[in-house]
This record gives C-alpha cells, sequence and structure tokens, in this order.
C-alpha cells in the first residue's frame, strides 16, 4: 500500500485485525452476565466503544461476543460499568498469537 | 512434569523470565509457566528495552539478543493540529557501549530471553494457564493449571501474570484497578525500507530514534502516542487512560488511525505498509494502586505490582529488576528454608529501596494530577504552539508586539492567573 492510499483510505478495524493471528478455542473466555442490564442500565454500550478489537457488538437487544477476535487486554473486564463482563484467560495456547509485538 | 517445584514463576514476560533465569543459575528447581503458544506472543511493547536492568541479569546480552536499534535520539512533540513544538536530545554515546537503550519486538525478545532461562535450567512449559494459587491454611503452596490433573506444587509462587492479575486479585493482594489507572494502547507495526528509516530520522546505519507524542496525538485526552524505528519497521501507537477514552467516547483504534494520519506524522509513515495490529493495557496507577507485593509463599513482581513509571515510559526495566530482587529474597529465604511472609517481606525492603519505588513515589500525584485537570493538554499545548508561531512568523510587527499578542492570548487576568498556578503545580507533582 503507497503513502497516498493510506491517505485516501483509513483502514477499519476489520481490516487491522487481518493483520493478526488467532487461534481460537472453540468456546468463549468472555461472558457477559446479564443481557439485561446492557439492554436496560447501559445507554452508552461503552465496551462497543472502547474495546480496541470491536468484539462487543450491540444488536438490537443482546450484547454480541466476537470472543475469537480479542487481544486480551481486559479493558472489558475493567471499563464495564456494571461490572457485567466476567473475562477469563483463553484455555492455554488458544487466542492472539502476535508475531513481532 | 513433577509434582513438587522449589518455585513456580507465573509469566514469561521481562519479570518472570528475569526471575526464573537468576533462580534456575543459583540451582534453585523453578518452573517457568506461560499462557501463550510461546514467550512474548501475548505481549506488547509501547516502549524501549532498557540496558542497564537487563545488563543486571545476563552482562553483554547485547551481543546476541534479538534487538532492533539502539536508540540515539528521543524525541518530544508538543502537537496542535497543524503545528508541533518539538524537542530532542541526540547523543553518539548512545549508539556505543555502554547503549541507553533499545527497541526491541517482543516476540522475538521474550523468546530469547526465555530460552536463555531454560539454558540456566528453568523448566519452561507454555501453553498452559495458571487458573488459581493453591492455599493452604492461608499460604500459597501451588497453582492449579488449566492441563489435565494439572496442580503443581512449590515452596514459592512468583506472580509475574501481567496487568491483569488474576491471581493476584483472587488472593485479595489488590481489588480490580479502575478505569483511570491502567492505560489502553494500540499500536501498529508498519513495514518500511531501512534505508529510508535512516533517511527520515536523520540516522546513520544501525542507529535508531523514539518520539514521544502528546496534545494533538491523543486529541487532548490525557496520554501519550509513540513512534519508534525498528529495523526495517516502525511501531506507531496511541495509549490513553481507559477512562478517558470512556469519557470522551473514542474508539482506541480510530485514535490510532487519526495519530497516523495527522499532518505532523503522516510523512513519516508514508508509503509504509502495516503489518501487525496490537492492544494491550498498562498498569498506570503509579505507587497509589501498587498492591500487597508479598504474602505466606507468594511474590508479585512486574507489570502485576504496577511497577510502571509512565512519565518516563519505563516498564520493562522495572519489570526485570523486580524479578531479579524477587529471585535474591527466594534463594535467602531457601537457605533458612522459611518462605513465609516475613522472611519473603526482603523483596518488599528491597523494592522500596530501589529505583524502582523511588521513581513511582516521585511521580505519585502527577497522572491524577494531569487527569484530573485537563487544561494542560486541551489547552496549554495548543496555547505553546501558538506562542512559537507568533514568535518565529516575520511579518513586519516587532518583536514587543509579538509578546503583547503572545500576553493577550494567554487570557484575562483571571485566567493569567489560573495559568501560573497550573505551571506551579505541575512542578510541584514532578519535582
Amino acid at each position: 500500500m503507497g503513502g497516498d492510499e493510506i491517505m485516501s483510505h483509513l483502514p477499519t478495524i476489520e481490516e487491522k485485525q487481518y493483520l493478526v493471528r488467532f487461534n481460537a478455542d472453540t468456546k468463549s473466555h468472555l461472558h457477559v452476565l446479564d443481557h439485561d442490564i446492557c439492554l436496560t442500565k447501559c445507554p452508552d454500550k461503552i465496551c462497543t466503544i472502547f474495546c480496541p478489537a470491536a468484539v462487543y457488538k450491540w444488536e438490537g437487544t443482546r450484547m454480541h461476543v466476537g470472543y475469537e477476535g480479542c487481544h486480551e487486554c481486559g479493558s472489558c473486564r475493567i471499563g464495564c460499568p456494571y461490572e457485567n463482563i466476567r473475562w477469563e484467560y483463553p484455555r492455554g495456547g488458544h487466542g492472539i498469537v502476535f508475531r513481532l509485538g | 512434569m513433577p509434582e513438587k517445584f522449589d518455585c513456580i514463576v507465573v509469566g514469561a514476560g521481562p519479570a518472570g523470565t528475569a526471575c526464573a533465569y537468576e533462580l534456575a543459575k543459583a540451582g534453585v528447581n523453578v518452573l517457568l509457566l506461560e499462557r501463550g503458544e510461546y514467550p512474548g506472543s501475548k505481549n506488547v511493547m509501547g516502549g524501549v528495552l532498557y540496558r542497564k536492568m537487563m545488563e543486571d541479569i545476563i552482562p553483554e546480552f547485547y551481543k546476541e539478543a534479538p534487538l532492533e536499534r539502539p536508540i540515539v535520539e528521543q524525541r518530544f512533540m508538543l502537537m496542535d493540529k497543524e503545528s508541533a513544538v518539538t524537542f530532542s536530545y541526540k547523543g553518539l554515546e548512545w549508539g556505543r557501549e555502554p547503549y541507553n537503550n533499545f527497541t526491541v519486538l517482543r516476540a522475538k525478545f521474550d523468546q530469547w530471553f526465555a530460552e536463555k532461562a531454560v539454558e540456566q535450567g528453568a523448566l519452561l512449559v507454555c501453553e498452559t494457564v495458571a487458573l488459581e494459587c493453591i492455599v493452604e491454611k492461608g499460604r500459597v503452596v501451588g497453582v492449579r493449571t488449566d492441563r489435565p490433573d494439572g496442580e503443581v506444587y512449590a515452596d514459592v509462587v512468583v506472580l509475574a501474570d501481567g496487568v491483569n492479575s488474576l491471581l493476584a486479585k483472587q488472593l485479595g493482594f489488590h481489588r480490580e484497578w479502575r478505569p483511570d489507572e491502567v492505560a489502553l494502547a494500540v499500536m501498529e507495526i508498519v513495514k518500511l525500507d531501512k534505508k529510508v528509516i535512516e533517511e527520515r530520522f536523520n540516522l546513520e546505519p544501525e542507529q535508531g530514534c523514539t518520539i514521544e507524542l502528546l496534545g494533538d496525538a491523543t486529541k487532548g485526552i490525557l496520554g501519550t502516542g509513540f513512534l519508534y524505528t525498528n529495523k526495517d519497521t516502525l511501531s506507531i501507537g496511541v495509549g490513553t487512560l481507559l477512562s478517558g477514552l470512556i469519557k470522551h467516547k473514542i474508539k482506541p483504534y480510530e485514535l490510532l488511525e487519526y495519530v497516523k494520519n495527522h499532518p505532523m506524522i503522516r510523512p513519516y509513515l508514508q508509503g509504509s505498509e502495516p503489518v501487525e495490529y496490537l492492544a494491550h493495557l498498562i498498569p498506570e496507577g503509579g505507587y497509589h494502586s501498587m498492591p500487597k507485593v508479598v504474602g505466606d509463599g507468594v511474590l508479585v513482581v512486574g507489570d502485576a505490582a504496577q511497577l510502571v513509571n509512565a512519565i518516563h515510559r519505563e516498564g520493562s526495566n522495572m519489570a526485570m529488576t523486580s524479578g531479579r530482587l524477587a529471585a535474591e529474597t527466594i534463594i535467602m529465604a531457601k537457605t533458612y528454608n522459611d518462605f513465609s511472609e516475613s522472611m519473603l517481606d526482603h523483596y518488599r525492603l528491597k523494592l522500596m529501596e530501589s529505583f524502582i519505588v523511588q521513581d513511582l513515589k516521585k511521580y505519585k500525584d502527577a497522572t491524577h494530577h494531569f487527569d484530573a485537570f485537563p487544561q494542560y493538554f486541551e489547552r496549554y499545548i495548543p496555547l505553546l504552539n501558538r506562542a512559537a508561531s507568533h514568535m518565529f512568523t516575520v511579518d513586519g510587527a516587532s518583536k514587543w508586539e509579538k509578546q503583547k499578542k503572545i500576553w493577550r492570548d494567554l487570557g484575562s487576568v483571571k485566567e493569567k492567573l489560573k495559568l501560573a498556578r497550573d505551571v506551579f503545580k505541575a512542578w510541584e507533582v514532578m519535582k
């Protein structure tokens, strides 16, 4: 990609995520504890904004969690105003694999 | 694996590996657990590696370690929307022994470092999560892992599990971090020809440069951007307190794009191609956020103990030194065969006396101060840029007139007094 192209086209988060290697587990390590809290108490759905991998997507009535693309940074656990996310490490060897760092 | 070790170290980052290396070297039977596919596969380097603390562990490591570039110039840009006040120090003494610091890519460096610990006799086991500490009668006696029959025991456990230290939290050493105690850093590694990097950053072959970006780089949110030269890549990133992202409702990757496309930064990146995108938390709570670091049969080191100096972008050096101090304490405890909290407390005392806690103390109120008073980033950096622009624009107005204009730009008498107070307060929290 040339410099001019960078200027005319801002890469989306999806394109950024393509740069990363994931060894996703078959089950999620991120759990929204109570979907009602997201629906009724959290108008901002702030996790959909600050998550650096856009793992959280609001689908009208329910929070969808695309754990496969998680960077395991921990922001959602700390940043959720209702402590409504159970956050664990993915199983050993699974999850994100940085090649460079 | 055997069931009982002298010591289990959880996490093969700089803190855990430094600790395991020193222990193995002293003949201690040590298990080093890493949850990633390989050491470094979960780690991000939004900083530099300082030579001194690494050399305290492996003398002349730079002769064989996979490093990127020794840094000979450190620049700081105080940015407005279309301008920047830049200052820097360039010293060629940093380009030769003893070096000051290096850029590194963590996936490469951490693997090499962990391999060194293995050479000393540590047992490295990857792809294994330590789920919890096994506590018996108030004493940590081992860890339960996610492997089948995954309980392993030891005289002492070292928690080097990073900023998301679920184990230290499980032991009640700290409550959950607050969003203003952690910074979320996102970064991209972009590929660029070696020669182009050297020309663009005004460097001799193999030399490196770091640039810290303040002000408009983070749209005035408390935090910094950074642009570091690697061998044939650049690391471009931005880190702000998580609380700042929440308050301003900004997506971190959009902030990253903003920095990349900032007119002061874009020319450095022209023609480059992104090769990796990374996100990580940095523990930036400082001195006030340090958890309990010692218990019966357990020690906490590195990021897990909030050992980061955000003002000077130091962290991996503190991690390594804390790991080394923990190892020294464990070696002493082993000679007395006493791994009680009171014996292991020597580690805490060593930490308190070292540069680590001394530096954390020095800046104990700095982050909170700048967080509570956003005018430093939102108002004073643009003001400084305008002042420089006025002073250096030659348009027939006398320098006295220009000074008057700058003086007027500082605002009403009340605003000027506030500025003077803010300058004094900033000096107070930084002194």
